[in-house]
């Protein structure tokens, strides 16, 4: 006779080591584990509560400018290594870990207009209103005063610089595009399309012989550095402060505009942006991109930092203090875990890209739409003068929305047209 | 004026290709290159000598597409040697050409003017004939043609006109504009360049799962020979053992065997494996004798021998059983034991529970069948012998003989059959044929002696430790074979027990047994059973009655059915409308189920459940520890599906539309205390709402669904479908997919919860390059795809086609 006995083989259930984990035998039967929508349900509401209540973003400012924080540089290579440079002149290199300022060069008279880091990470450049770009070391120098290598005196201020990401070549922008070879004392060309001041350029991360400048006649204006030609020229309603190139996709730059948006274009179709970022309430004066090119963080007038997701028309994220005065520049660090900005009053801040990162992040995805859970995840405190702002822009956006309708009610069909939000803000595309 | 002199060799490839020209002079040198042979019409196009000038001072202009390369590539052609003759010779025709001129200036008429002569020609005519064709052969029907009356400056006046229709030059192109057209050249060139990351993008954006940094640097695990074979040793210590297993031969790449342990095995000495061999043939010899032995005996067909044999085998083992007693109580004790064990075995089993395929199949036959069923009564009966337990107390007696008295004993007085059909919990196994051992054990008693013998056999048997099933197939036969011959005998005898089958109040329809399907099927086919079921009813309701001290709760329902036994056809049409207001009722009387309700359809469980098996009961009531038993006595008076119906019941009032009642008492009559609005006029006023539509819930009688909005759950609800969705069901059914490790496995649990993007803390993460991209490089390098192949070689093909031809 047979006799059927239960099996048990203890390597189902021995560990190899005192560090395995124990096997929990688990059964899935659904009817032993009901109610699962409600239970989740739970779940992400709880998990929404708590993201919220360990939502902390703010880590930490850095203090020790004597004016306004007027631009930022990344290094390169160390991601605890970041430089600033302020409205007196002066330029600071910090220690994020320690959280200390390492050095303090007083590059220029005036204001440092743009810096930016050499790709290789040795060196980097400075321009500032005393007409002159110079280059200066990364490391301390072994003794006595601070001396850039290089310096070149200009004969116009130069508003902004940017480095090329491969080449020995960099790019000022004033009144016109320069294009310097880095041996060089005299540009290897200047690119011009009428008469401006230019206030950023950005080369492209990834074509790097590409090249976006905007300037103050409110256009934005493509180069390519191989023809050494302008491409195209887009013309906004309003001016264009800075533009940031999709580190990932190619085609892609945000541009941070005066009138409170942000613009995705893709330079392929500058007809119309891919989208426009609303929620600033005041000129958006700087914009940067997370380095896996999802998402992108802008800095305010408005005093507050707001993070977009790039597919998005509104921020996912605002941050903001009290003390924070109007933000003129922002960074978002190379690793996609801070954000830093620099202010009006004198700080840089350093902050979390992600708010609170840890908690169950599929089930929040899942319930998103619930109102509960909505209400949670994006219930965000703003100070007053900002929600004034923001109501009375609502108010403003509405007055004006009625009066078209109304204009369209009591006008002959079809001659007050209907204008797509994309296209409102494109004055014209020159070729 | 000589033929203009072959180009050099190497420029003379195919005649018509468009690049070279097949003679780069004769283009240019109109007065040399002449001597080209041409067909009839062009020469007539060439023949006024004014076209020849109009040729040569309009190089460019081209007579015909293969004029045009000529005159192209003729510019860089380097003037040949015998030109420098040719302009001698020209030298002089112009100076007397211009001698002409001035005679025919001084006569002050204009003479008519000479056509000039371009060509070379061997003689020269002062009247104007040029000797053209001198080579060719003249055809008389030329010189028959009519002279046209044209003048030699027609074609010069022709190309004249032509010339004035043409433009002037256009002017340059304004600074503004050239820069405006290299822009938009410059633009189309780049955006096609940038254009080809297009697929990257996409597929970056679409993708489930981006690891960033990009560039990772994959940790290839090398094989373990690699690595040793790239380890030496380089300490003292490690030379030292290794040095010592050199010495010892221990293998350090296979270590597999030491050669000494090779060695060893390969001493074992060959009588050994002889012996082994003899062994191991012997075994096989024997083992093969006592298998054919086994077949042999197995093959006896006498039952004679078969019984003789285990009677012996019976009595040596009391025999033996009683030396052991006698001898060694204690392993006396043993064996009872391994008899409890053998019993507990057997209750632990579903053998001999008519559970089986071929107890099913006699299930059926059962209702035709006498032998049939009394197989499966002897099934049953020895399931219960094997079921008893063993008297502890009295030792000595034969383990055989105490079951058989047990099963006669208990076995036919207890008839619980329908104890637990009141209360849903207790209704137990489906072992339809369970009741039949009733019906034969009253058969037994009177109309088959022989089976008794059987049995009687049987109960030897089962002293045996195992019975085999093929022995239970072969007892089943040998008992059909006793039925037939009593049936040959008295052939009344058969009638005579169905009729008492049906007419006994205690039996069941042989319908009963079978499965719920069935009996439907049973019923549509035969409604000439229904007597039948009638009186089944009757015993049915007998069978309640002892029920009803158990159950109070279900009185009701056997008056009724006692009350519906009485009348047949109004009974089918009652139950039917009760059937639909109370599930319980269909449960319990088998007659009532006859009847095909979707309530019993639906609750189609409970059918099955229908007939307790005899023996189960049985075992309860003598063991007293049935768990059923406990749950019923625990829930006695919780009846939960009495509840539920209830509350259904009223859910289905409270839903029902409330007539509204606008009746106002004094309105047209009089009123006041004690007296009514007339019925008339109650009949107007009050308003009867539209029957309300059928609820969703009417055929489950499960579920009661409310369609009434709960504020309170509304507060948790979606209002609107959120935007990616387009329906809503795609909505709900990504909500109704459980994400949790509660409900998914573990593997399928970290698939749904991994995070859209991975960043590694502490790592820059780079711009995207080229070299990132796997479809990028290869593009770079042989080009993968052709999508973003075409781009980057159109530029090309110009370049590499002449190279091609060239060679």
């Amino acid at each position: 006779m047979r006799v059927k006995v239960l099996s048990r083989n203890p390597d189902d259930y021995v560990r190899e080591t005192k560090l395995d984990l124990q096997r929990v035998p688990r059964n899935y039967d659904p009817t032993l584990h009901p109610f699962e929508v409600p239970r989740e349900y739970t779940r992400a509401l709880n998990a929404t509560k708590l993201e919220r209540v360990f939502a902390k973003p703010f880590l930490t400012s850095l203090d020790g400018h004597r004016d306004g924080v007027n631009c930022m540089a990344k290094h390169p290579k160390s991601l605890s290594t970041v430089l600033s440079g302020a409205c007196d002149g002066e330029v600071k290199i910090w220690n994020l870990t320690k959280r200390q300022c390492v050095r303090t060069i007083q590059a220029h008279e005036g204001f440092v207009r743009g810096m930016c880091a050499r790709f290789c990470g040795t060196s980097f450049f400075t321009v500032g209103d005393d007409k002159t770009v110079k280059q200066w070391k990364m490391e301390n120098p072994e003794y006595g005063e601070e001396e850039p290598i290089h310096t070149i005196i200009g004969k116009t201020v130069y508003t902004g610089i940017d480095h090329h990401w491969k080449e020995a070549v960099f790019a000022t922008c004033g009144h016109q595009v320069d294009i310097w070879d880095e041996q060089r004392t005299s540009p290897m060309c200047s690119l011009t399309w009428g008469f401006d001041s230019i206030s950023s350029v950005k080369f492209n991360p990834i074509e790097t012989y590409l090249l976006g400048s905007c300037a103050s006649d409110r256009n934005i204006v493509l180069y390519d550095i191989r023809k050494s030609t302008p491409l195209k020229k887009v013309i906004l309603n309003m001016r264009t402060n800075t533009l940031c190139w999709n580190p990932m996709e190619a085609f892609i730059f945000t541009a941070a505009n005066e009138d409170y948006n942000l613009y995705t274009f893709d330079m392929r179709f500058l007809e119309s942006p891919v989208m426009v970022h609303m929620d600033h309430v005041s000129a958006v004066l700087d914009v940067d991109y997370s380095p896996t090119g999802k998402e992108f963080v802008s800095a305010s007038f408005d005093k507050s930092v707001r993070i977009f997701p790039v597919d998005k028309g509104h921020s996912r994220e605002v941050y903001h203090t009290k003390r924070m005065q109007h933000v003129i520049t922002v960074k978002w660090t190379s690793d996609n875990k801070y954000i830093l900005c620099g202010s009006d009053e004198m700080n840089i801040r350093l902050w979390k890209a992600n708010a609170s990162e840890k908690l169950g992040v599929k089930l929040k995805e899942k319930f998103r739409y619930h109102p509960k859970i909505r209400r949670i995840a994006q219930h965000r405190h703003l100070p007053k003068s900002i929600f004034c702002q923001i109501k009375e822009q609502r108010i403003m956006r509405e007055a004006r929305r009625r009066k078209e309708l109304n204009r369209r009610k009591h006008s002959k069909p079809g001659s007050v047209p209907f204008v797509s939000e994309r296209k409102k803000h494109i004055v014209a595309v020159v070729k | 004026m000589g033929h203009s002199p072959a180009p050099p060799s190497t420029n003379r490839p195919l005649p018509c290709s468009p690049y070279f020209a097949p003679n780069p002079g004769a283009g240019r040198d109109g007065g040399g290159g002449g001597r080209m042979r041409r067909g009839p019409a062009a020469g007539a196009a060439l023949r006024g000598a004014g076209l020849q000038v109009a040729a040569r001072r309009f190089p460019a202009r081209p007579a015909c597409g293969a004029m045009a390369e000529e005159d192209w590539l003729g510019v860089e052609v380097a003037p040949s040697a015998s030109e420098g003759e040719d302009e001698g010779q020209e030298d002089g025709e112009r100076r007397h050409r211009q001698l002409l001129e001035a005679v025919s200036s001084l006569s002050g008429r204009k003479r008519r003017k000479l056509a000039e002569r371009t060509e070379a020609s061997v003689q020269v005519s002062e009247f104007n004939v040029s000797c053209k064709g001198a080579g060719e052969k003249l055809v008389l029907s030329e010189l028959l043609q009519t002279i046209r009356p044209k003048s030699a400056l027609s074609s010069v006046k022709n190309e004249l006109t032509r010339v004035k229709q043409k433009k002037a030059v256009e002017l340059p192109l304004s600074k503004e504009e050239a820069k405006r057209v290299v822009r938009e050249a410059a633009y189309v060139r780049t955006s096609k360049d940038v254009g080809k990351w297009q697929q990257v993008v996409l597929q970056n954006r679409r993708a489930e799962q981006l690891v960033f940094p990009l560039k990772q640097e994959i940790a290839t695990v090398v094989p373990l020979e690699q690595a040793a074979s790239a380890w030496k040793a380089r300490t003292p210590l490690e030379q030292e053992i290794f040095g010592l297993l050199h010495k010892t031969q221990q293998p350090i790449t296979d270590p597999l065997l030491t050669p000494e342990e090779t060695a060893s095995l390969q001493a074992m000495s060959l009588e050994e494996a002889r012996q082994r061999r003899a062994e191991l043939q012997k075994a096989r010899v024997i083992q093969s004798y006592y298998e054919a032995k086994a077949r042999r005996e197995k093959k006896i067909k006498s039952k004679k021998y078969h019984r003789v044999l285990k009677k012996s085998k019976r009595r040596k083992a009391l025999k033996e059983f009683e030396l052991l007693h006698k001898l060694d109580p204690e392993a006396a004790l043993a064996k009872l034991e391994e008899l409890e064990q053998l019993r507990m075995q057997e209750r632990m089993s579903l053998k001999h529970q008519n559970k089986g395929k071929w107890a099913r199949s006699r299930a059926i036959m059962a209702k035709y069948d006498l032998e049939a069923r009394k197989a499966m009564q002897e099934q049953l009966a020895k399931n219960k012998e094997l079921m008893q337990k063993v008297r502890v107390e009295l030792p000595e007696e034969e383990p055989g003989d105490v079951p058989e008295e047990d099963l006669t004993s208990v076995a036919v007085p207890t008839i619980p059959a329908g104890a637990s059909r009141t209360n849903p919990w207790m209704l137990g196994k489906p072992s339809g044929p369970a009741e039949e051992p009733e019906v034969q054990e009253g058969l037994e008693d009177f109309a088959v002696p022989g089976a008794a013998e059987s049995k009687g056999e049987m109960e030897e048997e089962e002293e045996e430790e195992e019975v085999s099933e093929e022995e239970a197939l072969l007892q089943d036969f040998a008992q059909k074979r006793h039925v037939r011959q009593q049936r040959a005998g008295s052939p009344e005898g058969q009638g005579a027990d169905e009729t008492d089958a049906v007419s006994e109040p205690l039996r069941d329809s042989p319908v009963h047994p079978v499965c719920a399907e069935e009996q439907t099927s049973v019923r549509i086919e035969q409604p000439s059973q229904a007597p039948a079921e009638i009186l089944l009813l009757e015993q049915l309701g007998r069978v309640q009655t002892m029920e009803d001290a158990e159950a109070l709760a279900s009185e009701e329902h056997v008056e009724e059915l006692e009350k519906l036994g009485a009348a047949g056809a109004e009974k089918q049409v009652q139950q039917e409308e009760e059937g639909r207001a109370e599930e319980r009722r269909v449960k319990k009387p088998p007659a009532k189920k006859k009847i095909i309700s979707l309530q019993a359809v639906l609750a189609g469980k409970s059918q099955e459940v229908q007939c307790p098996s005899l023996p189960v009961v049985m075992e309860e009531e003598e063991g007293g520890i049935d768990q059923r038993g406990v749950i019923t006595e625990a829930f006695a008076g919780d009846d939960v599906v009495a509840d539920f119906r209830q509350e259904k019941r009223k859910a289905e009032q409270a839903a029902k539309p409330q007539p509204v009642n606008l009746v106002l008492p004094g309105w047209g009559e009089w009123g006041g205390t004690g007296l009514k609005p007339s019925t008339k006029k109650r009949k107007r006023f009050l308003l009867k709402p539209p029957p309300a539509p059928p609820r969703k819930d009417q055929h489950l009688p499960h579920v009661i669904m409310s369609e009434r909005r709960n504020i309170h759950v509304a507060a948790h609800q979606v209002s609107e479908l959120p935007f990616p969705f387009e329906r809503h069901q795609q909505f709900e059914q990504s909500i109704r997919t459980p994400v949790g490790p509660t409900w998914n496995t573990q593997r399928a649990f970290q698939k749904l919860t991994t995070p859209r993007v991975i960043t590694r803390a502490g790592h820059i993460i780079q711009p995207i390059s080229a070299e990132d991209v796997p479809d990028m490089a290869t593009e770079a390098g042989s080009g993968a795809k052709p999508a973003l192949e075409i781009a980057p070689k159109q530029p090309e093909q110009p370049f590499r086609h002449p190279r091609r031809r060239a060679q």
